[in-house]
Formats: C-alpha cells, structure tokens, sequence
C-alpha cells in the first residue's frame, strides 16, 4: 500500500509544526482573524491540528456535516469565499515555509478545498 | 487481556482494542470526539502506572508528567487503573498552622497534614467548607518536609468562601482539602529557556511556587516575574522579591501598577502591556500566566503571536464564582 500524503509528510509532528507557523499567520491575518476572537486557544490548536491532519489525508472522522455544523456560526457573521480563500493562501504558504515540496503542497491543497462548499454552508 | 479500573468497577480491555474502544462498548460516560488523538477530548489519567507513550503524543509535558493519556491511542501493556476527569475527588483534612495578612485584603494561609502531600508547585486544590461549599485555590510553595500547603486568599466582595477564610478560620482549625490539580507548573528540563511568569492580584501564588521551583532546580536561563495590581496597596511580597532578584542574576521583578499613583520602583501600565513591551521576542521562552480571565487569554495569544509554542505556554485563570 502506498504511503498517504500525512505519512509522506512527517506525521504528527510535522503536523503540530505546521499548526504553529499557520495559526500565527492566521491572527496576523486582519481579513480572518476576527473569526478567531473569543475562542479558547488550547481548543483553537487542537481543531487546527485536526484540519491539517484532514488536509494531509491523515486520520480524522470529520464530515461535511460536522464542518457545516462547526462553520455555521460564522457564515452567519459573514464567511465567505474571500476569508476560505485567505485560509488557503496561509496553508500554502505554511508548506512552503517547511520546505513541502511542491507536489505535496498541491495534493494538500486539493484536498482542503474540496471542504470549501462544507465550511461556507453552500 | 488487561483489566481497566474505574472506581469500584473493572472492565476488560479485549485484544486489538483502546481503552476508548472498551469503555465504549461498556457504555462508560466518557467523552470523545476524533479517535485518532487529535482532539484531546478523551484525555484520562492512570494515577499509578506511566501510560504507553504512544497514548501520550502531542500532549503537554506537565499533563505527561501527572500520567495523563488519550483514552483512543491507548492500547494498555498491562492491568490499569484509569480516572475520568470528572471523578468525585479524595479530601484530606489539614489543620491551619498560619492565618495572617499579606496586604489589606489579601490573607496567608497555612495548612499542615500529617502526611506527605503530593504535588507540583504551582498547581491548585479545592477548600471545602464543613457545609460542603468548594472553591479553588492555587498552591504558593514547593513540596517540603513540613508537609504544609501555603494559600494566598483575596477577600472578594460578598465572597462566601473568602470571607469564612477571613473572618471566621482560626489557627487550629481543620480544613478539607482536594488532591493537587492543574498542569500549570515548572519541570526540570530545558533550563537555558527564558521563563516569563505574568499575574495579577493573588495570581502571584502559583506564580511564586514556579519560581522558587526553578531557582531551586538551578534554572540558568532568564526568569521575568511581572506582578500587577492597580494600587501599590494590594500588590504583596514585594520587598521578598527583590530581595531574591538581588540574590539570583537572571531573575528580574517587575512589578506593575495601572492606576494613576505610582511610586518609585514601580513600572507603570498592565501587567501584559509591561511584559509584552519588555520582552518581544519569546521564540523556545516558556510562560506562565495566571489571574484575570481576560489578562491570561490576551497573553496567551500574544505570547504565541511573538514566537512561544502553545505546548510551552501553561494558563491558570481565575475562575470567579457567583455568590
């Protein structure tokens, strides 16, 4: 069985190295980062960790309804493409920042944007 | 096959099984979410064996260190006894030896058992009064021969608890009080870090048995402790902490006073504004906060945003209950 992208990646602690550097980009962020006020950050962490273990094909049980759930809150406040786009970019730009190479960094991608219609309730 | 103890009950951990698989399927109350480690929520602890360390990934050194596992990535090595976070707690009685003010509303505490008891400074226990009202405070030295608990306790307005330590506690008094909890504390490692402890108020308790544990343990890398109050009269220990910032190099106190009156010696503004334009960049740093809500989650994400690791980064917020 070929390895998954998670596996090829590093595992989880390439994963928690990844959180960090991801979500200091994201609180720097003025576009998103009212989107991560008020949250408790130990939480916050953890369910970034999830995202990119998600993002790395790596095991979570997440569904659509579980991301349309948890994202519900925040389309309401206005979540829109523009704030999931910006979510992208740091994602990218986190991998690039590890030295990912490229056609990991792409299956990643992929992978994180085929929840985009999920996370903003379409 | 392992036996799993919860309480007085025993289950059986099936081969091929975790120990979230197990209590699942014996409809244990317990609560999970992913089942693959990432989201913590089934954090359990095995108070008298190490866990495997496989079940310990990605949690934070001081939660490892009190044996603390995830229940999902569990697949025990032998007989375990495991507890659940919520598990009703063991008291001890102890007898007050101390009672006297530290500043205008804030009182010393001192309670001694007749056995050793166990705990990491800077973690904190529940008080409980003979009526059954409970409240948390944290732990202000290091474990020591004398088998004494030292308690800084603020009156608050209309505090039920706070105003029984106060007003009506004597020396000689007996008192319960719960097993030690919290993650919140120094571990001997790493000692070149940069340590930064923030507090306001009576935060300065759990802040000050960090400390005296680092110093103890020979930590070499800096140590900032930065104490805020909003008036000279309600900071404490003060001359104590010079004295020690006289006596040890790296060790630097700070304290903080944001209302209008501020004397000599004192550095004016917040604690957290005071700290974060000291320190600015806190990248391999660890950091204690303690005290207002509001303080200890501002600092937690500024400190994060300057360079500390979340898993370098232990909070202990004041939880105020309503009277």
């Amino acid at each position: 069985m070929s390895k998954t992208l998670y596996e090829r990646i590093g595992g989880e602690p390439a994963v928690s190295a990844a959180v960090e550097i991801f979500y200091r980009k994201v609180l720097n962020d003025y576009r998103i980062n009212r989107f991560f006020d008020n949250v408790d950050m130990d939480k916050q962490i953890d369910k970034q960790k999830a995202f990119f273990t998600m993002a790395f094909g790596g095991p979570n049980n997440y569904t659509g309804a579980d991301m349309r759930k948890a994202h519900a809150h925040l389309v309401e406040i206005g979540l829109d493409d523009s704030h999931f786009d910006a979510v992208m970019e740091h994602l990218g730009a986190t991998l690039v920042e590890l030295e990912v190479p490229d056609t990991l960094i792409a299956e990643a991608a992929a992978i994180a944007e085929s929840a985009r219609k999920d996370v903003l309730g379409k | 096959m392992y036996k799993l103890t919860i309480g007085e009950k025993t289950y059986y951990c099936q081969p091929g099984e975790s120990v979230l698989d197990t209590f699942l399927r014996e409809n244990v109350n317990i609560s999970f979410a992913c089942k693959k480690g990432t989201c913590h929520s089934c954090i359990v602890r095995s108070p008298n064996i190490l866990p495997p360390e496989s079940a310990q990934v990605g949690l934070k050194n001081t939660l490892k260190k009190l044996n603390h596992f995830l229940a999902c990535l569990c697949h025990p090595e032998q007989n375990m006894v495991i507890k659940l976070p919520d598990q009703s707690e063991f008291y001890t009685e102890g007898t007050v030896v101390v009672n006297q003010l530290l500043n205008r509303n804030t009182l010393l505490l001192i309670i001694a058992f007749k056995d050793a008891f166990e705990f990491n400074a800077g973690q904190f226990v529940n008080l409980q009064r003979p009526d059954g009202l409970t409240r948390s405070y944290s732990i202000a030295n290091i474990p020591q021969a004398s088998n004494t608990l030292e308690f800084h306790i603020r009156r608050l307005p209309d505090g039920r608890f706070s105003e029984w330590l106060h007003d009506e506690i004597k020396t000689g008094d007996t008192i319960a009080v719960s097993e030690a909890r919290g993650h919140c504390f120094y571990l001997p490692e790493r000692k070149e870090q940069g340590l930064v402890l923030a507090g306001t108020g009576t935060g300065l308790a759990p802040l000050a048995g960090i400390l005296t544990d680092a110093l103890g343990h020979g930590h070499s890398g800096p140590i900032y402790l930065f104490h805020g109050s909003r008036e000279v009269d309600d900071l404490y220990w003060v001359d104590e902490m010079r004295i020690l910032a006289e006596q040890h190099q790296n060790f630097y106190y700070i304290p903080c006073l944001s209302g209008e009156h501020v004397p000599e010696g004192f550095t004016p503004g917040r604690v957290n504004e005071v700290a974060l334009a000291t320190l600015t960049d806190l990248k391999d740093w660890r950091v204690f906060l303690c005290g207002h809500p509001e303080m200890v989650n501002q600092m937690k994400k500024m400190t994060f945003l300057k360079g500390a690791s979340m898993k370098d980064i232990y909070a202990d917020a004041f939880l105020i209950t309503a009277t």
